[in-house]
């Protein structure tokens, strides 16, 4: 698996995160890097415990790091979610918080599945 | 050239690495991952960093909050932000201008659009430190040239002298060393940034009297005879004499500094000097710091008369008091430096002369041109930062800054070290290290009593225990209010210290505990006791109290047959008896010579407790037989007052020794009329009522 279909995997842009990082090995270390972020599991334990302010600001980082990565599938649902948590709590929170589980999880398989192949 | 430092805020670890990756060839880059971490970092290195890229949301303190204290601290007109953002709302941009922010940079982050503001950003600011500093060096030319004129006028005489010249140079150069280090060292002599730089100046006047001295014996090469000797010691009253004769200038501190220093500059600390044989510190400090500076560089400096010793000897004479006897404190000011002074000598002038007068006046211009702060005053503002912390730190307080919004309390290091808690404490009042260290009560009532100030009336006075490093000491906190200018005032802070007065406040305690207490017995004393049984009764209105006087029988025949020590032994028995058979609770006190008063409160009963003291004292002491009268008064018989109680009391121990003595009286209306047995003691001592 190639970096850009990493990319049509997750959901992201190639040619965008490419035209503003300006090299390949910076968006592959990133990529990567993105793994050991633990923003999401930041959001998963608050969302759960009820910590609506925390739980904004790790969909927050999320986002930001979304932009940054151009992941535009995951970067519009935890967007959604920050401004469903923006002003503490919202019921569409729920179900925005599912699409943001289930985005999360599909970038994760992709570049894990990215990962395994450079490794080999 | 040394990389220009950014400071990168931002929570998400990857964000900060994204950027650093951009930046980091180019830039050193200091990570922070929340605002307290940056607030923290820009305390330290302030003067340090070229640039701050700062994000807005993060956990402890977000990035209106950091622009907040930046503003208050004034680092913002010296360190520029570029605001990392998502948010495009224009009121938050409107904000982030208003706050100080030059520019953005929106995510996704764009390897270009960032790389070009940074850039950018940092040139702009760099170009106006440019203009700034250009403007400093003009200055600071001019005030060259005129150190100049004075230098070439003292370079006469020693061309005169055939000598090379560096003399005065290295003069100048050794007091300006001497002094710094001086001032670093004691404030004994107050010596200020601008008498440095006046008193070096005022160094190369040193021999100007020289002039009036006969070239042949100024340049003889051998020892000079002992007439030619006095000749040649003529030459500091002569210098100071040119001086003192200027038609001009008498009252400019210069030409002031100038004469000390050439008439008093062969001064010896013992008094064995010229002209005037000036002893200590009777000889002004700029000439014993010339003196020393001129016989270190004679020494080191070939002469007409010896070869130049090396800089070691130089130091080693001079140490061992072979050249003249110093101010202690010079020598050790000499130790202390010794080892840089071969090279700052060989820097020759290394442009510090005269630099933080230049410093000042060319921060009076800035403000006046409403420029921003040169990198030169910042440098300066570090150096009473770093003067301000050092006297700070010796002087055993802990200084700290607080401001309600962000609710923030800020602590020099070494202070937060001490404590055991951080520099930089977000609400505090909710703080467990606070309120561990000061407790909530103290918190609570200081912030009330800075609430209570006014703008013309701003400081608090406090003081409280700190509990610290597992022990608790006292200190008293002085804290200043800072009331905004406007209109009605708003609360905007406070500064202030906790200075330890917890020895002086034991003392004090120890002082009070032995002010109340008889010292023999250890009870209380009676101007003490009626204090408490006043505070006691007053605590509980309407409480049933009975004040109770006890008289030693015949104590006079103990003191008599047995000697004083004797009687002191029994009233210390007494004492111990009356202790044990009380309550905690009540007032036990030594009256009068073998008079003790008790206070006791009482809920049943009051007979048997009565009974109980007086069986319990009743006695014998090392077979001296010890017998008792009591004469007691109830607050509820006569009334509730100490003066009316203790009357009472003493007429019914009056009753109880006409009564034969050895017994106990209550006070009743028929005693009205009785004698004050206390009164009549004397006499009961000299014989029979």
């Amino acid at each position: 698996m190639t970096l850009q279909e990493c990319y049509e995997a997750l959901g992201g842009d190639y040619e965008d995160v490419l035209g503003r990082l300006r090299s390949e090995q910076l968006v592959k270390k990133f990529v990567l890097k993105f793994l050991d972020d633990g923003s999401y599991n930041s959001l998963y334990v608050s969302f759960d415990q009820k910590d609506y302010n925390e739980a904004f600001r790790a969909a927050h980082t999320i986002k930001g790091m979304c932009q940054n990565l151009s992941f535009t599938k995951l970067q519009e649902s935890s967007s959604l979610l920050t401004e469903a948590l923006r002003d503490g709590y919202n019921p569409e929170a729920d179900s925005l918080m599912e699409q943001v589980t289930e985005d999360y999880q599909r970038a994760i398989d992709a570049i894990h599945s990215f990962q395994s192949e450079i490794e080999e | 050239m040394r990389k220009q430092k950014i400071l990168i805020v931002d929570d998400s670890e990857m964000n900060r690495s994204i950027l650093a990756d951009m930046l980091g060839k180019e830039y050193e880059i200091i990570e922070a991952e929340d605002g307290i971490e940056a607030v923290t970092i820009l305390k330290k290195q302030e003067s340090e960093i070229s640039l701050v890229l700062l994000d807005v949301v993060m956990p402890r303190m977000d990035g209106f909050e950091v622009l907040e204290v930046m503003n208050q601290s004034n680092w913002i007109e010296n360190i520029p932000v570029i605001m990392i953002s998502a948010e495009n709302g224009s009121a938050q941009i409107q904000k982030a201008y208003d706050l100080g922010v030059v520019d953005f940079i929106t995510r996704p982050f764009d390897a270009l659009i960032v790389h070009r503001r940074v850039v950018n950003t940092i040139l702009l600011y760099a170009k106006q430190q440019k203009l700034i500093e250009m403007v400093a060096d003009q200055i600071y030319e001019s005030e060259q040239r005129k150190t100049m004129m004075i230098d070439i006028l003292s370079h006469i005489v020693e061309f005169r002298n055939g000598e090379s010249g560096v003399h005065i140079l290295h003069v100048r150069i050794l007091t300006e060393l001497f002094l710094k280090h001086l001032a670093e060292q004691t404030e004994e002599y107050h010596i200020s940034p601008e008498e440095i730089s006046l008193i070096s100046t005022a160094s190369a006047l040193h021999d100007i009297g020289k002039i009036s001295i006969d070239d042949k014996i100024l340049n003889k090469p051998g020892k000079l005879t002992p007439e030619e000797f006095e000749i040649m010691k003529g030459h500091s009253l002569a210098g100071a004499e040119i001086l003192e004769n200027l038609q001009f200038y008498q009252q400019e501190p210069l030409v002031k500094t100038a004469y000390e220093i050439c008439r008093w500059h062969h001064e010896r600390y013992d008094g064995r000097g010229y002209p005037d044989g000036l002893a200590g510190d009777d000889i002004p400090i700029s000439a014993q710091i010339v003196a020393l500076a001129d016989v270190y560089d004679a020494l080191t400096s070939d002469r007409v008369y010896k070869k130049a010793f090396s800089h070691e000897t130089a130091i080693e004479m001079i140490m061992d008091g072979k050249c003249g006897v110093f101010n202690p404190l010079l020598l050790e000011c000499l130790s202390d430096v010794a080892d840089t002074l071969k090279t700052e000598l060989s820097n020759g002038l290394s442009g510090s002369v005269n630099q933080r007068e230049i410093w000042n006046t060319t921060q009076e211009m800035l403000y006046n041109e409403e420029l921003i702060v040169s990198e030169r005053s910042l440098r300066l503002l570090d150096y009473e930062r770093m003067k301000y912390n050092f006297f700070a730190s010796m002087a055993d307080e802990i200084q700290f800054e607080y401001t309600p919004s962000p609710p923030m309390l800020t602590l020099s290091g070494l202070d937060a070290q001490k404590l055991g808690m951080d520099e930089v404490v977000m609400d505090p009042s909710n703080n467990e290290d606070v309120m561990r260290i000061l407790g909530r009560d103290a918190w609570k009532k200081i912030c009330d009593l800075l609430h209570n100030t006014s703008p013309a009336y701003p400081i608090v006075k406090y003081e409280c225990k700190l509990h610290y490093n597992g022990q608790e000491r006292w200190y008293r906190i002085i804290t200043r209010a800072i009331w905004s200018e406007s209109e009605p005032p708003e609360f905007s802070g406070a500064i202030g210290k906790a200075v330890d007065i917890h020895d002086s406040q034991t003392k004090m305690e120890e002082l009070e505990q032995r002010a109340a207490h008889d010292g023999l017995t250890g009870l209380l004393n009676q101007a003490y006791a009626k204090e408490r049984i006043l505070g006691r009764m007053a605590e509980n209105p309407g409480g049933s109290f009975a004040l109770v006087i006890c008289d030693l029988d015949h104590f006079k025949s103990a003191n008599d047959n047995y000697g004083h020590h004797f009687g002191d032994c029994v009233l210390k028995h007494i004492a111990s008896k009356l202790c044990q058979n009380t309550r905690e609770d009540d007032i036990v006190a030594r009256v009068g010579g073998d008079e003790f008063l008790v206070l006791l409160e009482y809920t049943d009963e009051i007979e048997p407790v009565i009974q109980r003291i007086f069986d319990s004292l009743t006695g014998t002491y090392e077979e001296f037989p010890i017998s008792i009268s009591m004469g007691v008064a109830q607050a509820d018989v006569v009334g509730f007052s100490y003066d009316v109680l203790f009357h009472a009391a003493d007429q019914a121990l009056y009753a109880a020794k006409r009564n034969g003595r050895k017994q106990y009286r209550f006070y009743d209306a028929s005693m009205q009329d009785m004698f004050s047995a206390i009164s009549s003691i004397d006499s009961d001592k000299n014989g029979e009522i």
